[in-house]
């Protein structure tokens, strides 16, 4: 059975349909990249997957549990499904590590000490050992994000939901946040990444998803799909980008 | 008529003022307690839990404190329930303080960026984790100013407790005024009592202001 199984999944707001009828299956150690115009629905439907938005019909299966339900256990769900944000939105009167703490310790009970050395190794792990104890506002907006990607990861996600993580960031801290983001990937984390990265769609991704008008309108390989797109819209974004 | 001097009406004064700031101190202490208790009912999202709590706020701080006051020490006396004035007003200024109370944090605590909350949700955490832990530390920093800027109301709405005969500073001075006759010397006294006390907070609320719009 596949990790994340979305099945024709609609959503609106108000009368405006954002997500009209969306289907996608993420096995084990995918790593899915959802291009497409702002608009198209990508983040809507990342956030879905998690349970920060609803949708009207249709159903997604996140390891094993039904996201959507009247009575859906978010709190199991998300103890399995990270998300980093665009914005990091780390918690600001926290340090680096006590960002990274806070959900072991309050949400799965884990002892301080132990907390603390999950913390240590998931920094490490995103190269800010040294920054421990930096409080958000002392690092710089590439370090902030592999903090975000750090606390994610302390939880032992098995799927990790990335919604434009460099999107806010200064062009030349980027390479940065995406060399963890590879690194994860070819230790076989399951990824699904909204991104403007083409390069890194191509490179990293093993499944790409455009997404054009709140559907999937065209998806594969992606060195397959960007060497030879079938459709017009996406022959137009891909070259709009250049 | 025996003479009061300028001191024994001061001493009297201020022997009534340990009452307004005992007054004052609990109407504080029990309404941020129940403002507390309120506010992550007013936040919290649950229609059934929000509604009755905005009816509370809006009937506390749509109606005078003084109602308020009469309700509770002869309105309660009417189904034969005897209330010392002390309880009446310890009472209603508690929930009065509350429902303001209330209202200021959760501006605070709405002022706080719409990530945090996504951010602390998708690491698992429920709405109390959440508020404890990441909302309230952060909204404590901005709330503080108008707390204790609201806190000289607070002091200031004692007074009203003297008319249902609770002995603090302004009933104190209306006895002594009644005994000497001299009520622009007793009432000024007064009146310098009540703004040693509220000064220093007010002055205090407006520096933390400056401090923490500095550090932002």
């Amino acid at each position: 059975m596949s990790l994340v199984s979305i099945r024709d999944v609609r959503k609106s707001y108000g009368t405006v349909e954002v997500l009209k009828g969306v289907s996608l299956e993420v096995e084990k150690g995918d790593v899915v990249a959802i291009i497409g115009r702002s608009g198209s629905g990508k983040s809507t439907l990342l956030r879905c997957i998690n349970g920060l938005e609803t949708y009207q019909s249709g159903a997604i299966l996140a390891d094993g549990i039904e996201v959507g339900g009247l009575h859906a256990n978010l709190r199991e769900l998300r103890r399995h499904v990270g998300m980093v944000f665009q914005q990091f939105n780390l918690f600001p009167h926290l340090t680096a590590a006590e960002n990274v703490m806070l959900a072991p310790t309050v949400v799965n009970k884990t002892p301080k000490k132990e907390a603390r050395a999950i913390a240590a190794e998931v920094l490490a792990k995103v190269g800010l050992s040294e920054k421990m104890d930096a409080y958000p506002s002392q690092l710089s907006g590439g370090q902030q994000q592999r903090v975000a990607i750090a606390r994610s990861l302390a939880m032992r996600p098995k799927v990790l939901l990335c919604d434009e993580i460099t999107s806010a960031l200064d062009p030349e801290l980027v390479n940065e946040v995406l060399r963890v983001v590879e690194q994860l990937a070819k230790e076989g984390m399951t990824l699904i990444l909204v991104t403007h990265e083409m390069r890194f769609a191509r490179d990293v991704g093993t499944h790409l998803v455009f997404m054009h008008h709140g559907k999937v309108h065209e998806s594969g390989k992606p060195k397959e799909v960007f060497a030879a797109p079938q459709t017009p819209e996406l022959q137009q974004f891909v070259s709009g980008i250049g | 008529m025996s003479d009061f001097s300028f001191w024994v009406i001061l001493k009297n004064l201020i022997w009534a003022t340990q009452w307004t700031i005992a007054l004052s101190l609990i109407a504080f202490i029990g309404g941020g307690i129940v403002g507390l208790i309120l506010l992550f009912l007013r936040t919290s999202q649950v229609k059934w839990l929000e509604v009755p709590t905005k009816l509370y706020i809006e009937f506390f701080q749509g109606t005078p404190l003084l109602m308020q006051l009469f309700l509770f020490f002869f309105g309660v006396a009417l189904f034969g329930i005897e209330v010392s004035p002390w309880t009446a007003a310890g009472l209603a200024l508690t929930l009065w303080t509350s429902a303001f109370l209330t209202e200021i944090w959760r501006g605070c605590v709405e002022a706080i960026p719409k990530g945090q909350w996504e951010a602390s949700a998708s690491v698992a955490m429920n709405y109390i984790e959440q508020m404890r832990y990441v909302i309230l530390p952060q909204a404590m920093r901005i709330a503080i100013a108008p707390t204790v800027g609201f806190s000289v109301q607070v002091i200031k709405g004692t007074a009203l407790a003297s008319i249902i005969g609770f002995v603090e500073l302004t009933k104190a001075g209306t006895m002594l005024n009644n005994a000497t006759f001299r009520p622009f010397l007793v009432y000024a006294l007064v009146a310098l009592i009540y703004f040693c006390l509220c000064f220093p907070l007010s002055w205090f609320a407006k520096r933390l202001e400056g401090k923490l719009n500095v550090a932002r």
